[in-house]
């Protein structure tokens, strides 16, 4: 999510040395930029683009998902699978929120999602074909989420920074869902274990993808870190969320698909094979094997609820129309 | 666009008995019904609260970030609005 809507983002801006400065200052001084405070048009359109694709992730993740609500192995893990989507749904709209405060409207938002315009992290352009998916997609996937989000808490832009306290606060049970569902596989039959291991296979590498480009590559990177809209270096988070993640895998008694990592004593951190970028930038430009039916699904359940929209306002109008009447006539 | 834009809601939740309702976020609904109902699934998923108020957007009149300093900057120069500006001999105790 989060530090591949950076991709492509434009911070080239207009404003004059001295505005620029003066704003530079504040953000320095870790002051939190609020929605009516004066910012420069490149921030203002870094973060639109961050937000609103930070957004329409939570929202697109929520299919892979999804898809398993009604296969959960048990009641205890279908209400878990439930709350979990339930919260992404949230975090989506505490997120165009957040974006919305910049002056562009949700519609707009909407509208770049279901015509392409907009991206949304790689990482569900990839489908979820075992019970073992799920749980591999809440430890790894959400991991590789919150190590990025945490970081966020700490953005310059005050309602973004608000936002990814709330999202972090709720998310570690995500995590902590999906490592407990492969724990148990683990401790299960061989057939079950050897499922979880498939799972983490195919999830591994797309989810170290989600930290985005490498830092080399990283185009706009400078710009933001600069505005304090992101703090971290993509390379920097990737290492931290290795770190963490292999010993984890080796409690479960899983391998982690990658023959180069290796322990390196001297910088106290995994060494790791390099990504596969040119998967990485298919996916990230569309040719991922979801992205065409992810954005269908989107299609379709906007479709769908047109008249449901159109239904709700017209109530809401006519109802206005007659407390107006009932008052003029009341006068 | 040919859709109507629903109207932004502004969202405070009362986390306890007796404290104020503090804002918490927005939420798009057509009427102020659905715009409670968005606001207890979204904000209030892990017992965040024990009231809700949900009031227009655009009936929310703000300052102007700008006139921050004529606005507020006044009160810094009244100390004397402030208990610790006055001096109690320690004898006559707390108060």
């Amino acid at each position: 999510m989060y530090s591949q809507g950076l991709i492509g983002a434009d911070g080239s801006t207009v404003e004059t040395e001295e505005f620029l400065e003066a704003f530079q200052k504040r953000v320095d001084a870790e002051q939190k930029i609020e929605p009516n405070d004066p910012m420069p048009e490149g921030y203002r359109r870094t973060l639109v683009r961050q937000i609103s694709q930070h957004a329409h992730s939570e929202i697109v993740g929520m299919l892979p998902e999804g898809n398993w609500i009604t296969r959960a192995p048990t009641l205890r893990r279908k209400a878990a699978l439930l709350a979990k989507v339930q919260d992404e749904g949230g975090h989506g709209l505490y997120l165009y929120s957040a974006a919305e405060t910049l002056g562009v409207s949700r519609e707009e938002l909407t509208d770049q999602l279901l015509t392409g315009a907009a991206k949304y992290s790689s990482i569900f352009n990839y489908p979820a074909l075992t019970w073992a998916d799920i749980g591999a997609i809440g430890w790894l996937v959400d991991g590789a989420a919150i190590m990025n989000q945490i970081a966020l808490c700490r953005c310059s832009y005050g309602p973004y920074s608000r936002a990814m306290i709330r999202i972090c606060k709720e998310e570690s049970f995500h995590q902590r869902q999906g490592y407990e569902i492969l724990l148990t596989l683990c401790r299960g039959t061989d057939a079950q274990k050897k499922m979880a291991q498939e799972a983490v296979n195919r999830i591994w590498w797309p989810a170290l993808m989600m930290f985005g480009p490498h830092d080399s590559a990283s185009t706009h990177s400078d710009q933001s870190m600069h505005w304090k809209i992101k703090r971290f270096s993509n390379d920097n988070l990737r290492d931290k969320f290795v770190n963490a993640t292999v010993p984890q895998a080796e409690y479960l008694g899983l391998t982690v698909p990658d023959p180069n990592l290796k322990w390196n004593e001297e910088k106290q951190g995994y060494d790791y094979s390099d990504i596969d970028w040119d998967e990485f930038w298919r996916v990230v430009k569309g040719d991922g094997i979801c992205n065409r039916d992810r954005i269908k699904a989107r299609q379709k359940a906007h479709r769908e609820g047109a008249w449901v929209r159109e239904a709700a306002l017209a109530f809401a109008e006519k109802r206005a129309g007659a407390a107006d009447a009932a008052r003029t006539a009341a006068e | 666009m040919s859709e109507k834009f629903t109207p932004l809601w502004e969202v405070f939740i009362r986390a306890r008995n007796g404290l104020a309702h503090k804002h918490a976020g927005s939420i798009h609904a057509a009427d102020a019904e659905m715009a409670l109902q968005a606001a207890r699934d979204v904000y209030t998923r892990r017992g965040e609260g024990q009231s809700l108020w949900v009031v227009r957007s655009d009936q929310i009149v703000a300052s102007d970030p700008s006139d921050k300093d004529m606005m507020f900057e006044p009160t810094a120069s009244k100390i004397y609005r402030h208990p610790t500006f006055y001096e109690i001999p320690e004898e006559v105790g707390n108060m």
